[in-house]
This record gives structure tokens, sequence and C-alpha cells, in this order.
């Protein structure tokens, strides 16, 4: 009975660990769940394209290898060619961006970053809450600002597929006359090409990808984990079993 | 002498005898392991110290093959990692047993060290085995610290420029010593090559060495148990303690049992969450080190937050340091601390387990706050806590000579 009662608080404290995962950080902002299935191939694939087609002209992924993602993804070496491949040769190159770093620094003010990573970094909330939070603020030199990321030099590239919007803010002063702004909502100013709902489909595929890319062998190291976790159990019954019989003269 | 000779003959083949007679391989065997007795009722506890053994040598093994793709150059370092996630074929599952392994190191020591307070193992005659337990602790501290710039990451950078600046608060020296550590006047590749060359060859031998002294030492006076009793004290006539069962193979069958327990968890970890949300990995660290942006918030890894948390409850700079360095230090000398007449918790008066249960709360919530942004409720908390923390070892010498203890039976509490 008392090694039942270890057993289980041995189980309480990794299950302790195993829900402090809940407490990743946050951001300041409220942050939409991103809602991305990694296992869903045919999204990897959109996110893959439209990746390719919006985001590649500036921001590389320069740990990416294009044959990496062709087997993930269930490509052919063909079909990434004529697919995803526009500025490389040979499918084991990496995905580099057809900007050169120092003009994009110069145009503006920072290189666009590396997103090999940004989705580990940063989240997979932030960055869709991000692809969607632009909105038009006149005094940025780009014409837009963003909610998550106040101040960002990325212009709204995905404009015509999501149109323009406004933030909506409203400013309270305190009692000690400091001033607290609330976001409460954004407002279509310009419709684009996509309703509201595609356009959010568009982002999470998008994000799903970059999920992907982040750590390209997550699906491989769950299917693994399962069988390495199975052979542990049966392991597990064995040397139960072997400690029973080396122990039965013990009294 | 010729009879014994006779003996140890019989169960020899030619091999093991031209060895025996060059080296005490046979003699060494049954010191160590088939003739080393342990009490027969150890608990769950104390499989916390083979478990050690296991993840250094997951440690040690993993370390060796990142060594053999990783770069030590501030240039090259991030972009080695990632190839080695990335394109050296098995190189995730190596870079995340290593980077799972180095959390349930501490995980498994602090189960370690809390098992020694549970029972009184660091009573006498322990008290040497303890302090070089406590060595080790230090050692492991010092190569964790080292491990983490090495990914050259945001976190590993910014981290590493926190810790080392804290010696600055060291009056005199202390800007120099600064200095000392870094080998240049901010964390630099020379940094980063110096921490390469600690984490991989000097802690490593240092805690290698430490280990075997620690194991020597415990086999020369015994394993301690849950009764806190001496079972050398009860021997039988062929001189074999009663209630002792040998090493091997009756505790390492138990043993095996916990390794594979421990190994679930520790594949749970590696292969369904090897980040766990940002604790054993942290996000900013998947960024580059950029010494241009500080991180919104710095918290160093979950395993050294609640000496953070102390650092950072005292408003002046030495003296955080100060008590930083004590709470560290503190617990050397609970040998000398405890006055309790019995060693386990199993026959120690109230006042006893009180302490320990505030000190288990104490040092948990510590570590949660050490993670926490230093916001005015949470340095007020890691206030209360970091006194509660001093007073657990402080008071101790009352406290614990104070308490009322049970009789402490003659032979260990055993059922099947």
């Amino acid at each position: 009975m008392t090694k039942c009662k270890k057993i289980a608080s041995l189980m309480t404290l990794s299950a302790c660990l195993f829900a402090s995962q809940a407490m990743a950080a946050g951001g300041s902002v409220h942050l939409e769940p991103a809602e991305i299935d990694p296992d869903n191939v045919s999204s990897l694939q959109r996110g893959a394209r439209n990746f390719m087609n919006y985001c590649s002209g500036c921001h590389s992924a320069q740990y990416v290898r294009f044959n990496t993602i062709g087997k993930s993804l269930g490509l052919s070496e063909e079909q990434l060619v004529d697919n995803l491949m526009f500025n490389a040769d040979k499918t084991f190159e990496t995905i580099k961006s057809s900007m050169p770093p120092a003009d994009a620094a110069r145009w503006y003010g920072k290189a666009p970053p590396d997103m090999s990573l940004m989705a580990r970094a940063k989240g997979t909330d932030y960055v869709y809450n991000f692809l969607k939070g632009f909105y038009v603020s006149p005094e940025s030199p780009t014409g837009v600002d963003n909610l998550v990321l106040a101040g960002t030099s990325m212009p709204h590239v995905l404009w015509e597929l999501q149109g323009f919007q406004a933030a909506n803010f409203e400013h309270h002063e305190n009692e000690d006359g400091s001033v607290t702004t609330t976001f409460e909502g954004f407002e279509q100013l310009s419709p684009g090409s996509m309703d509201a709902e595609d356009y959010d489909d568009f982002v999470r595929d998008t994000v799903n990808f970059l999920a992907y890319i982040a750590e390209p062998i997550r699906s491989d190291r769950r299917k693994l984990g399962v069988w390495v976790i199975m052979f542990l159990i049966f392991f597990f019954i064995l040397s139960v079993q072997l400690k029973k019989q080396i122990w039965k003269d013990v009294k | 002498m010729a009879r014994i000779e006779a003996e140890v003959g019989k169960s020899q083949n030619g091999l093991m005898k031209w060895i025996d007679d060059r080296f005490p391989l046979t003699k060494t065997m049954k010191h160590h392991v088939t003739e080393y007795y342990a009490s027969k009722n150890f608990n769950w506890w104390f499989v916390f110290g083979v478990l050690a053994m296991v993840v250094l040598v997951i440690q040690l093994v993993t370390g060796i093959f990142l060594t053999m793709n990783y770069k030590p150059a501030a240039a090259e370092a991030f972009a080695s990692v990632e190839y080695i996630m990335r394109d050296v074929e098995w190189g995730w599952l190596i870079r995340y047993m290593h980077s799972t392994g180095a959390s349930f190191f501490f995980i498994v020591v602090y189960l370690h060290m809390f098992r020694a307070m549970l029972y009184g193992s660091y009573k006498k005659p322990r008290e040497l085995i303890w302090l070089i337990g406590m060595m080790i602790f230090f050692v492991l501290m010092a190569e964790g610290f080292a491990g983490y710039l090495l990914p050259w990451g945001q976190m590993s950078y910014w981290g590493a420029q926190v810790i080392i600046s804290l010696f600055g608060a060291i009056p005199v020296v202390g800007d120099g010593l600064v200095e000392f550590i870094r080998g240049d006047y901010s964390i630099s590749d020379i940094t980063l090559n110096r921490f390469f060359a600690l984490h991989v060859i000097v802690l490593p031998l240092a805690l290698i060495g430490l280990i075997f002294v620690h194991i020597v030492a415990l086999h020369e006076v015994g394993s301690n148990n849950p009764d806190g009793i001496e079972i050398k004290k009860n021997k039988g006539p062929d001189g074999i303690p009663l209630d002792g069962v040998p090493f091997h193979p009756h505790h390492t069958s138990k043993d095996l049992i916990g390794i594979i327990v421990f190994l679930m968890i520790f594949s749970a970890v590696v292969f369904f969450a090897p980040d766990m949300g940002g604790m054993f990995l942290e996000h900013a660290n998947f960024e580059p080190a950029n010494l241009t942006a500080t991180p919104e918030h710095i918290a160093p890894v979950w395993y050294y937050t609640p000496y953070y948390a102390i650092l950072r409850a005292v408003p002046d700079k030495l003296w955080g340091f100060i008590l930083f360095g004590l709470s560290v230090l503190l617990p050397v000398f609970l040998p000398w601390l405890d006055r309790c007449r019995v060693r386990s918790i199993r026959y120690r008066g109230w006042m006893y387990k009180t302490a320990l249960s505030i000190f288990v709360v104490t040092f948990l919530t510590l570590g949660w706050l050490g993670l926490q942004p230093a916001t005015e409720t949470y340095v007020l908390l890691a206030r209360i806590f970091s006194v509660l923390y001093f007073a657990f070892f402080l008071l101790m010498p009352f406290y614990t000579a104070a308490d009322k203890t049970k009789p402490v039976p003659d032979r260990v509490v055993y059922h099947d």
C-alpha cells in the first residue's frame, strides 16, 4: 500500500513538471490562439506556398533545406523545383532571401529577420496575431503599425489579401493622471481579395509552416517517442519480475 | 593465507587469476558490488544516487557526440547547434537528450539531497560524503552555467552577462574578477571559448573525480537507510549485516526498475516536450545572441532560480551577492547545524517535520519567483521566503535540539 502511495507521489511530481508547460511566456497584448494543426500536410503545403510567395522575398530561412521540406511534406523534386524553389538551383540549398541584407537594412532600417526559428522563439500565437495585426497608421513610414509589435519596420505585405484595417483604441485617464490605452478592435477600411475567414486560414497555414521549419523533426520525434515508451513499458514489466525473483528469499 | 588463495582460485578461470595477480579486480568487485551490503528496506528515495549516475552517463555520451559537431565560436556556435538539430543524423535526439539531461541532472540531484535531509544521511559518520556531495553540486552548477552559454542564443548571452556581472559587486577586486572570468570587456568569442573548455574538460573531470571519491567514502562507512540505523551493528556469524542485502544482484535489480521509470519520464520529455514550455529550453534562446538587443525578461534556467530570487530580494547589490552565495553554501553545514540525536525523519519530532515541510514549500516558491519578473509583490514575497530559507538553516541547531524524538528500533523496519 505504501509503495502505491509513493509511486503516486512520484507521478504527481512528474505531472507538476508537465503542468509547468502551461506557464509559457505571453506578451502584454492578448493573443488569439493560432490553432494550427502540425499533422495536416495539406495545410503545411499551402503554408510553404504562401511563405515562398509572400515572405521569402525578404525573409530567409537559412537553416531550412528544400529537400527536407520535400521529404516532410510529401513533395517530389520536380514539385519542389516548380512550386517553391524560385531562387535556388539545387534541392539541398537553404531558403535564401532575394534581398541583399545590407540593402534591406538600409531600406527598412533593420534587415528582415531570418524565419527558421521565429515560431519557436516567439510562439505560433505571436506570429499568427502579428500577421493579422497590421493597421493603418499615417505617422509610420510604411503607413501601417502593428498591434503585436508596435513600431515594426515591416510593411503590410499581405494588404492585397487582407485589405486595410484601422485599430480602435480607447484612452482612459486614471486618477493619478496617467493614461491607459486599451485596444477595442479592428475596423475594416478597404476590402482585400480574401474575406476575414479565408485570410485567417491563409495566415494559419503560413504559421503552421513556420512552426514546421522551426523544428522539422517534430512529427518524427513524436512517432518515435511512442515506440520508445512502449518498449520501456515492456522492459518495466520484465524488470519487476526480475526483481521479485531475486528478492523472493529476503525476509 | 594459502587456504584463502585456494578458495579464490576455485572460482576463477585462468584469465581472471592472471588479472587478479596483477590488479585487485575480483577484490574491488566484491568490495563495491557483489559484497557491498546495503539495507534491505530502502524505499524509492534511495534510487536517486543511481539515477544521478545514469544522467551523468547520458550527459557524457551525448556530450561527446555534440562536441564532434559543435563549433565553439561566436560566429558559428548558434548555426552549428541548428546544424546538429537539422542535418546531423540523429543530432536532434542527441541534443534533446543533452538539454533535457541537464535539467534532469538537477531534478535528480535535488531529490538525492532531499533524501539526505529526510533520513539524516549527512549525519555522523557520513559528514564527508555530504561535503563531497556538496562539492559535486557546486561543480554541477558551474557545469550547467558554462554549458548554457554554448548555444549562443539570446538567453545564453544575457543570462551569462547578468550572472557574471554579479561578481562585480565584490569590493575592490570585483571589476577585475569579472574581466578575468570573461577574458574580455564583455561576453565575447573569448568567453565562449573558455566556457567550452571548462564545460567539456575541466568541470567534467572534476565531476567524475568527485563522484568517484563520493562513492569510495560511501562504501567505507556504508549506506544509510530510511530508519537511520547502522546495519553494521547487527551482524550474523558470517560477518554480514543481518539487515543487509548485497548491492548486486539485489539493489541493482531494484534500481533497474527505478532506472526504467526514470527513462520513461525522461523520454516523455525528450520526445514530446523537449523545451518544456520554455523551462528546459527557453524561448528566447532560439534567437541568436544579439549584443544590441536585451531580451524583455532575463531569467536563469529553472535550477538556479531559488538562489536568483534571493539575490533579487535584496535591494543592495553587494548584500544581494553575499546572501545569494550564502544560500548556496549553507547546506554544506547541515551535518553540524543538525543537533538531533536521531537521523531519520521517522523518529524525529514535529519541529523538524514542520521545518522541513516549510523548507520544501520555500524552496519551490523561491524557484518559481526567480522565474517571474521582479514586480513589487513578487519581490516582497521573495523577501518573506528568503527569510524562511535562512531561518531553516540558522535556527536548525535550536529546533533540532529541542525536538522530542521517538525511540529508534534496533533493527530496520522491513515489510514485504
